[in-house]
């Protein structure tokens, strides 16, 4: 773990290289729930992550682990109410955001902390041309002149690769094919240069061969502006080419933390370890895919215990009854594994066994 | 879009000789339009023959029709039974009830969408049950009673306006007058925007605008409001027509001689020529305004091409 400098009040301003006292961000202990009608549903239950400059974090999980809950809870979008942030912290270059006021963090949306949604049809407005909703960046937040912004917008949409900018730079997103609206969702994400970027299922949408050219073409970027990247999938396949470090979300917690290529050889939690299972494999064709069983678990209603126990296949009495924390993972004889963790009773069996 | 109009316009031309054919049948209907010229007597057979010659009323209703319609597009509305020209009662009425009807369009503008956005942006608050509740008692009330209710009160009472408004029919006599004949599309407006407002907030691309941190008055009205006022405008184009048809309750009650008033009393006197002639006019009136909102609809929304 980082130690904080707890006298840095300000976000600095992007640094390369140069002092590293705290990493870009780093989530701590966060919790988010929603108040329903049904009850409170505990969405995100102890979120602990960090990203550096330059990093990319794949979040990796169901549907309803909360993942993307976590993710608009940093960038500050959820819907509050019915959601809450009881506890946890979001430190941003080491100050916590969820202590800044409503306007410090609006300037840091977009400027500094920027976000890829998933379907780029229904995420970019339906009657504002591109130019304009690209544009928008730069008034807003740097109070650039209509014309100017146009321009910026043009170099943006060359940035990633769409034809002809100039050309189309004052049509709507439904002319635009979905690989397209997807590069200009990401040319939006990327217009201030900010210092973090968080991608939720970006490709979710697109056919296979656009979703590699779109995956291409962030990683490019990314490189090339040294960002921190936060990319939630549910899809492996994509993480394993872009992806330095893995974070397994199960009902609201991580089950486990690993460098990518770590995870993959030898995960230390059985869900991941099923998830791997269940990706399509060429030398096991023929041969029936397995599927983790069971559904993911009721938010109203979490299993005690550790939340995976219905569906595990190594579940003893205690998995039912106490809560695995996540513990750090280390080899046979001892010698620590860095970045590793699962939160796992017998992470040992399932790593070494 | 040119071809699109030069269609719509083609179009117009059945609707326009339907309802003018369904009018005109209907008002010989009514009655002997020259049993009225006698005054309280009967007329005698030879006067009425010759009377219904003169008029050209014994010739099929077809012709007749052919040739009022013939002389409409001449400009001439044929004159009213004393003596007037339609055209000039016209002249006089239609600046009336425009200027009356634009005084109700910025009622339902104004106060419509404010509220509309206002309840909008806090469904389930307090804010929102009242205004919701206060737009049910509207649109539940008829005009004649909220008309005659505020002239009692503001006219007669209270003594803030003039219970009738002068023949000249200013902006200034016309507000409240303006308001009542806009209350319940107001309170249409009110609710298809909030209902449009509450829809749309919880949309991906304000989402989006949220995320870019646009400051909240520009996600408001840049992203959300463009996208919700779709529906409002279509509703307020199409109410411009029956606005100006439909006064006859308001201009009535406030003795405004308007189009509605002119209405009243050519359907009062059996006054074929000034009844026809108005609704003519009302009727293209109604067909333009709903040109135009299609063709508004095309600009408020890109996606929406007119081949």
């Amino acid at each position: 773990m980082t130690i904080i400098d707890p006298t840095d009040a300000v976000p600095a301003p992007r640094s390369g290289d140069g002092d590293k006292t705290s990493p870009l961000l780093e989530v701590r202990d966060l919790h988010v729930e929603f108040k329903t009608r049904e009850g409170v549903v505990r969405a995100v239950n102890g979120v602990n992550y960090s990203v550096d400059s330059g990093e990319t974090l794949a979040v990796l999980g169901e549907s309803g682990s909360g993942k993307s809950v976590t993710a608009q809870a940093i960038m500050g979008i959820l819907d509050m109410p019915p959601a809450s942030i009881p506890k946890g912290e979001i430190r941003f270059f080491g100050q916590d955001m969820l202590k800044m006021s409503g306007e410090e963090r609006r300037k840091l949306r977009g400027a500094r902390i920027a976000m890829i949604f998933q379907d780029a049809l229904s995420s970019l407005n339906p009657v504002l041309s591109v130019g304009f909703q690209l544009g928008e960046m730069f008034r807003v937040h740097q109070g650039l002149s209509r014309k100017q912004a146009k321009a910026k917008a043009i170099e943006l949409m060359d940035r990633v690769k769409i034809p002809a900018a100039a050309a189309r730079v004052n049509d709507y997103p439904h002319q635009f094919s979905g690989g397209m609206r997807q590069r200009i969702m990401i040319a939006m994400a990327l217009a201030l240069e900010p210092d973090l970027i968080i991608a939720d299922e970006p490709t979710t949408a697109l056919d296979v061969t656009v979703q590699a050219q779109v995956m291409d073409l962030l990683a490019e970027l990314q490189r090339e502006y040294r960002m921190g990247l936060i990319l939630i999938t549910h899809d492996l396949g994509v993480v394993a080419d872009v992806a330095d470090k893995i974070a397994v979300m199960y009902a609201g917690r991580i089950v486990e933390t690993a460098p990518v290529h770590e995870l993959y050889k030898r995960p230390a939690h059985p869900y991941t370890r099923g998830l791997l299972d269940s990706i399509p494999r060429l030398d096991l064709k023929g041969q029936d895919l397995y599927a983790i069983k069971g559904l993911p678990p009721n938010l109203l209603k979490v299993p005690s215990g550790c939340a995976f126990n219905p569906r595990c296949e190594k579940a003893q009495d205690i998995c039912r009854t106490d809560l695995p924390p996540l513990v750090p993972v280390t080899e046979r004889d001892g010698t620590e594994l860095p970045g590793r963790a699962s939160a796992c009773h017998f992470w040992k069996e399932t790593i070494h066994g | 879009m040119g071809r699109y109009v030069v269609r719509r316009l083609l179009q117009m031309v059945p609707v326009f000789i339907g309802a003018t054919l369904l009018i005109f049948l209907m008002v010989n209907v009514m009655g002997d339009p020259v049993a009225g010229l006698c005054g309280e007597r009967q007329c005698d057979p030879a006067t009425a023959a010759q009377l219904k010659r003169e008029f050209g009323l014994d010739r099929p209703l077809w012709q007749q029709y052919a040739t009022y319609m013939g002389n409409v597009f001449a400009g001439n509305f044929g004159t009213a039974f004393n003596g007037q020209p339609v055209t000039e009662l016209m002249a006089s009425a239609f600046p009336v009830t425009i200027r009356l009807t634009v005084v109700a369009v910025l009622f339902e503008i104004v106060i419509g969408i404010v509220l509309g956005v206002m309840t909008g942006l806090r469904r389930g608050r307090p804010v929102d049950t009242s205004v919701l509740v206060l737009t049910l008692v509207v649109i539940s009330v008829p005009t004649f009673v909220t008309g005659l209710l505020l002239q009692l009160l503001l006219g007669v009472k209270w003594g803030w306006i003039k219970p009738s408004v002068s023949p000249a029919a200013a902006f200034g006599e016309l507000i409240v007058p303006g308001l009542v004949l806009a209350s319940v599309s107001l309170a249409y407006v009110t609710r298809l925007t909030r209902t449009s407002i509450a829809e749309n907030r919880r949309s991906d691309y304000v989402r989006t605008a949220v995320a870019k941190g646009l400051p909240r008055h520009r996600v408001v009205t840049r992203h959300l409001l463009r996208n919700s006022l779709i529906p409002v405008v279509t509703f307020i184009g199409t109410d411009i027509g029956a606005l100006m048809g439909g006064a006859i309750v308001t201009e009535r009650i406030f003795n405004i001689h308007g189009v509605g008033y002119q209405l009243y009393q050519g359907i009062l006197r059996q006054n074929t020529q000034t009844v026809v002639g108005f609704v003519t006019v009302l009727v293209l009136v109604f067909l333009v305004a709903n040109l135009l909102v299609d063709l508004l609809y095309a600009v408020l929304d890109p996606r929406i091409r007119y081949a």
